[in-house]
């Protein structure tokens, strides 16, 4: 009888094992709180060090979204500035911040928690998870700046606004699944790191941020057509469209688009990143 | 060296955890080799990535039954440390297999929490990742902290914490929970005499409970003081394997030295 015969006969289980998959969602949500719990401290202990606190998680969008307001606002102005400058730049500079967080955040999550990884055995998805919530932490604050904006601005505020809810998340869905996908992806592909500021600064350029893409593009409609289906633009288009008075981009399709990559993403990354479960934190 | 293993009197008992001719091996990108002859030469373009391996353990094989105090020894960089990861499940094993009735958890030296976080901070955490409901936590903050002898820091990050008080604290964490399986990896070293006194006790008291401890030390007094049976590793294989004070006796005269600690 060999070693694997005799442990089985005497109920051992080789350790390591990869568990099911829904066995694995399942420890994963029994240990929901610890999710929760690492991201709140760890944005906590972010900002413990600074004089003013967590009130850098609402003045740090809007320092950056003064920024982006005096340079593409004022200094470059342009007539292909949409209506609603600013709450038009508030919206897509805060969601972007999100959305760009939750990737680059999660793909340093299991590398970045070494220390934890090394020491306790848990469901390592539960590590871009909580880097999704921090960010989510972090959205907060400034949606509420948003819809301050908005409010001052003299949008009115409408039953269409219910909306934002539903909106908002899908697309914490999507920053779920991105993050847990850019933590799968660093796995195998450790440079990936150092190409994702670049992608970003492509997709923060291409996304219609601080201009509109219909108006840039109103003789490129097949470009268009291409950088629409950018989940980036998608989910900031789709919160536009609700909350802008005027502004009729939330369309059926665009919902289908946003709830599409809002369900779709996170179950896919969710099943990749269980796939090799075994080696996150293993050293190289 | 033929290693010595235990007499077949002790099947009778029931296995806890079974390591079959486990295998480590660690690809590490090579950087900083040293330059011998022709390896000096090579463009940026004609390089190729060299992958060094390094082969930690060498195919180890042995049984733990119930109520065994596993004591491991050997010299620094022998491949104790990553056995224990590979038992505990944290390092992907080459080839071989590790059973085991449950989850074994390895308290390491190395592993800091969050160091930007308060000790109680890192308790809650340590005790949420563990499986413990928050509310069950939150009742044992304070005996945890009592045994770690941090009532005056809990409040500090972790970070301004000496070695001996992280390690302490680390520990009383661990210790909180009963483990089937616990490993220890010189995770007592830093501790002063207090400390090692009380964490001995504790770690006898979870051996009554059922539980299976493996201690790595380089003291060989804890080893004789705590353990019931002794593994001997050199150079990631199994040298010897029983009673304590034969193995001990042993690799004292391989390593010269004449005193017990």
């Amino acid at each position: 009888m060999d070693l694997a015969e005799y442990s089985a006969t005497n109920g051992l289980k080789r350790v390591g094992a990869r568990p099911p998959f829904f066995s694995y969602l399942k420890e994963a949500w029994g240990r929901r709180d610890f999710a929760w719990t690492l991201s709140s401290y760890t944005n906590k202990a972010q900002n413990a060090r600074n004089r003013l606190g967590r009130w850098w998680m609402v003045l740090t969008p809007a320092l950056q979204g003064a920024m982006y307001g005096l340079i593409f606002g004022l200094i470059l102005g342009s007539k292909n500035r949409p209506d609603h400058f600013i709450e038009y730049l508030f919206c897509g500079v805060f969601l972007f911040t999100f959305l760009q967080g939750s990737f680059t955040n999660g793909a340093t999550s299991v590398t970045g928690n070494a220390g934890l990884v090394k020491s306790l055995s848990f469901p390592r998805v539960l590590l871009p998870l909580s880097a999704a919530i921090q960010q989510l932490i972090n959205l907060v604050p400034q949606l509420a700046l948003l819809l301050l904006t908005l409010v001052v601005m003299g949008n009115p505020i409408t039953f269409q606004w219910l909306l934002f809810i539903p909106a908002i998340a899908l697309m914490v869905f999507f920053g779920a699944g991105s993050s847990m996908l850019a933590a799968r992806l660093t796995v195998q592909f450790s440079d990936l790191n150092k190409v994702i500021p670049f992608a970003f600064r492509l997709i923060f350029y291409s996304s219609g941020i601080f201009y509109s893409l219909d108006k840039i593009l109103a003789n490129h409609q097949d470009i268009l057509a291409i950088l629409k289906f950018n989940p980036f633009s998608a989910y900031i288009q789709l919160v536009r469209g609700i909350l802008i008075q005027g502004n009729t981009s939330a369309t059926p399709e665009l919902w289908l688009l946003c709830a599409g990559w809002g369900i779709l993403l996170p179950l896919l990354s969710m099943f990749l990143f269980w796939m090799v479960e075994e080696r996150h934190g293993a050293e190289d | 060296m033929a290693p010595k293993t235990k007499k077949k009197v002790a099947e009778t008992r029931k296995p806890v955890v079974v390591v079959d001719n486990a295998h480590i091996i660690y690809k590490v990108f090579g950087t900083g080799r040293r330059v011998t002859g022709n390896m000096a030469k090579g463009g940026l373009f004609t390089k190729k990535i060299r992958v060094r391996e390094v082969h930690a353990v060498r195919g180890i094989t042995f049984t733990v039954y119930e109520g065994d105090t596993i004591g491991i020894i050997g010299s620094n960089g022998s491949g104790k440390s990553s056995l224990m990861r590979g038992i505990a499940g944290l390092t992907k094993l080459e080839t071989g297999a590790v059973y085991a009735f449950a989850r074994p958890s390895l308290l390491g030296v190395g592993a800091v929490l969050l160091p930007g976080l308060s000790g109680e901070k890192n308790i809650m955490l340590g005790g949420l990742a563990m499986g413990f409901s928050r509310k069950e936590i939150e009742t044992k903050v304070e005996a945890i902290t009592a045994f770690a002898g941090l009532e005056e820091f809990i409040d500090l990050p972790m970070r301004t914490y000496s070695s001996g008080m992280s390690a302490r604290l680390r520990f009383a964490i661990a210790a909180s929970r009963n483990h089937d399986i616990l490993i220890i990896d010189e995770a007592l070293a830093v501790g002063d005499q207090e400390f090692r006194n009380k964490s001995e006790a504790r770690m006898r008291e979870m051996r009554e409970q059922a539980g299976t401890v493996f201690l790595v030390s380089h003291s060989m007094k804890s080893i004789l003081d705590t353990c019931t049976r002794v593994i001997w590793i050199e150079k990631g294989e199994l040298v010897m394997d029983g009673d304590p004070v034969e193995v001990t006796n042993a690799y004292n005269k391989f390593t010269g030295s004449n005193t017990i600690d």
